[in-house]
């Protein structure tokens, strides 16, 4: 028979075992459900379906004399030199964002050509640069 | 010249810790021995060399001595001077200088008492943190020397990076080191203690002080911080949960749970091995947390100078202190015999530590997962925000719960007054619903937050007004935390839902009218400044609700070297909320982009984690004066 003491100590692991378990599932599913997954033009244009609900980084270079703005809104391309896509976002642009330089956008697609960015990535200063960016620029 | 006296203290300094630790061993395997007055003597010395070599090393910045690598790349001579000493800790090699420098003064500090302590804690503690510094001083020699010299001297230097000349980054970092670095002392002390069989309570006394302070400084060290991405990064927000600032957060998470368990373990002796635990784990992170940033293997916005060897060299250091602390501990610990039943103060300080260590795992996940998907399936990914905000704010929820009921139960004793519990809870319900009723607040989690932080607030009150009725007044510590990190998540629960934000384009001359706002672009200015150069905006923005009209003048600054661009918010704040308006150019375009926000309560939470952050001094002084 199991002592009054032992019994006890094996409640209190399996509680704890327990709570960890389901702490770490929950963690789990709320970390895939909020990964931010990187994209370049082509691999979006190359996807079968896309979904307009997720959010997503897209990355690649500001085409030339892609910038247009008015009142609302900054539109530009973002392109890897083989595919492009077309960008609109409100708010404040990095002060490294320009043309023909590299650039990461935050938001969701409304289709394969068309992003709506929440968020283009600021880099604090001229050295630093997204890894991400990095390889894409190596490529 | 400088560079010659810096490299003579550095190697001064490695001999006499050297001569510590060996010292050290020799006293503790000679029973008869006592701690000689020669030991205090080398600890003096040691951290008057290592101190005395940081000083060379910031005066070498001060009189912009570019015969030093480090000076030439990280200062100029048109820079201010408080920038000039802001610079010698502003880069990785002055910084981990500093970081030596603290160590020893923690040393020193809590080493010169010798008295205090029991021989063998006292001996196994000084060699482990000695061995610490040591191995901080080699990594420093070997790959991040501050007193290289460069042939032939540069006439000028190549300048820090603009947005780190600021006002409250240049006192974030020593603030913050003083917390991370002091938790070195506690990791000594944990060892000394598994080393040499201490009585947990005398051992809990011993480090309780050293763990309130380092607390202390974290919490402000990470304000700071705070507060400069308020207003330099021009988001507008705090708080971004980026790697970088991630790593300020995890050590702060374990100290939190110690500074708690450790009150456990003073009182009922129990919860030894937990402590310990804590101790060891707090500067393990505080190492890890440097690797993340320094090595360059996270992406983060906020940039360092990063160096794969370098990082080496700390992946190096945090497996020895990792492998040896825990392997002492594994081999040293004693099972401990835990009783404890009913729901009592022990309960609820193990609740605060469960709950701080779910905080912990979290944002560790969060932190590290993005390296995992990128090495193992070369999937890139970042985790943001909204994975932190839907697993920590539920959570959150139900600790400020138990952070209200916890501090009213009794030790050993029983929980609780349940007629006070539901008292408090339809008073913040009945708050809850007529904020809702007015301002018409539709979401759950936000008026769950504000339940929530209310009850605590309210608890705490009711705590306060009886412990100055009673004249109790060792709880001032824990009621100014409690009711500050309350009113905390109060004021960012409101910050967040209230807030306005419009982005917008306008040129010169421009008007655009959005919600009750008119945001006018009369003009730019153009002028000189010492080290760079100004393209100011004039805005007037008319609120025609209120007829309130304000004036903003945000800041496009060109630096010169190195050449950046910083844009600088125009901030105006009152008791009530903060004004907000920032401006950046956009490439081959006449218009300038314009953020224009509105953030109610903005100052409170700043008010809110210095109320908080005090608790951990007031205790401090209570404490002292009772030794």
């Amino acid at each position: 028979m199991l002592t009054k003491k032992v019994k006890k100590k094996i409640i209190l692991i399996s509680l704890i075992f327990l709570f960890l378990s389901s702490a770490l599932y929950f963690l789990y599913i709320s970390l895939n459900k909020n990964l931010l997954y990187f994209k370049t033009p082509t691999e979006i244009f190359n996807s079968e379906d896309i979904n307009i609900q997720r959010i997503i980084r897209v990355g690649g270079m500001v085409k030339k004399n892609s910038i247009v703005v008015n009142q609302e809104e900054v539109r530009f391309i973002i392109t890897d030199f083989k595919n492009e896509i077309s960008v609109s976002y409100k708010g404040v642009v990095p002060n490294l964002f320009s043309e023909e330089k590299g650039v990461i956008a935050e938001g969701s697609l409304k289709d394969k050509k068309f992003f709506i960015a929440k968020k283009i990535l600021a880099k604090h200063d001229e050295n630093y640069m997204p890894p991400e960016l990095k390889n894409l620029i190596k490529e | 010249m400088l560079s010659f006296f810096g490299n003579s203290l550095i190697l001064i300094s490695i001999l006499t810790s050297a001569l510590i630790v060996i010292k050290s061993i020799l006293v503790l395997n000679n029973k008869a021995s006592l701690i000689s007055i020669n030991i205090n003597n080398l600890i003096t010395l040691q951290t008057t060399i290592i101190v005395v070599s940081f000083l060379t090393l910031v005066s070498a910045f001060i009189i912009s001595d570019f015969s030093l690598i480090t000076v030439y790349q990280n200062s100029h001579t048109l820079k201010p001077l408080i920038y000039k000493i802001a610079g010698s800790w502003g880069n990785h090699e002055g910084s981990l200088l500093m970081w030596i420098a603290l160590m020893s003064l923690f040393s020193f500090l809590f080493f010169i008492k010798k008295n205090r302590y029991k021989r063998e804690y006292y001996l196994f503690t000084l060699i482990v943190q000695t061995s610490l510094i040591l191995l901080f001083l080699i990594f420093l020699v070997f790959s991040s020397n501050p007193f290289l010299k460069i042939l032939p001297e540069p006439m000028e230097g190549l300048g820090l990076n603009p947005i780190l000349q600021d006002p409250a980054l240049a006192i974030h970092p020593p603030l913050l080191y003083i917390g991370f670095v002091g938790s070195s002392i506690y990791f000594s002390a944990a060892i000394g203690a598994l080393m040499s069989n201490i009585d947990g309570a005398d051992f809990a006394k011993s480090i309780k002080n050293w763990i309130k302070i380092t607390w202390f400084f974290q919490t402000i060290g990470i304000l700071a911080g705070s507060i400069w991405a308020y207003y330099e990064l021009g988001w507008g927000g705090f708080w971004f949960w980026d790697p970088v600032e991630n790593a300020s957060l995890l050590p702060w998470f374990c100290m939190t749970a110690l500074l708690h368990s450790v009150i456990v373990l003073e009182k009922k002796k129990q919860l030894f091995s937990w402590v310990l635990v804590l101790c060891l784990m707090t500067f393990c992170l505080t190492i890890a947390g440097t690797f993340l940033v320094r090595s360059g293997v996270l992406n983060s916005v906020h940039t360092f100078a990063n160096d794969p060897q370098r990082g080496l060299f700390i992946l190096i250091i945090l497996s020895l202190t990792l492998i040896t602390s825990f392997g002492v501990y594994f081999l040293k610990n004693k099972e401990e015999n835990y009783n404890n039943s009913g729901i009592n103060r022990e309960t609820f300080i193990i609740t605060n530590n469960w709950f701080m260590m779910f905080y912990l795992i979290t944002v560790f996940l969060g932190t590290v997962y993005p390296i995992f998907t990128e090495v193992i399936s070369d999937i890139k990914v970042s985790v943001g925000p909204p994975f932190y905000n839907t697993v920590i704010i539920p959570f959150v929820v139900i600790f400020l719960l138990f952070m209200g009921i916890g501090p009213n139960s009794k030790w050993g004793g029983k929980f609780i007054n349940l007629k006070m519990f539901f008292l408090v809870l339809l008073a913040s319900v009945a708050i809850n619903i007529i904020l809702i009723y007015f301002f018409d607040t539709k979401s759950i989690l936000f008026n769950l937050i504000f339940i929530s932080s209310l009850f605590l607030i309210f608890y705490t009150i009711i705590d306060l007004m009886k412990s100055i009725r009673s004249k109790f007044l060792f709880k001032t510590s824990r009621i100014c935390s409690h009711l500050g990190f309350g009113l905390l998540v109060l004021f960012i629960g409101l910050n967040e839902n209230f807030s306005k934000e419009f982005d917008i384009n306008l040129k010169p001359g421009e008007t655009k009218k959005i919600d009750n706002y008119e945001i006018i672009f009369e003009n730019l200015n153009f002028y000189k400044k010492s080290n760079y150069n100004v393209v100011a905006g004039n805005f007037t923005v008319m609120n025609n609700k209120s007829n309130d009209l304000k004036k903003f003048k945000p800041e496009i600054r060109i630096y010169k070297n190195p050449e950046t661009l910083t844009f600088e918010a125009s901030i105006k704040t009152n008791l009530l909320s903060d004004k907000y308006l920032t401006m950046s150019n956009i490439q081959s375009s006449e218009y300038y982009n314009i953020k224009f926000q509105e953030k109610p309560l903005m100052i409170w939470i700043w008010i809110s984690v210095i109320l908080m952050s005090l608790g951990g001094i007031t205790r401090f002084y209570r404490s002292e004066n009772r030794l």
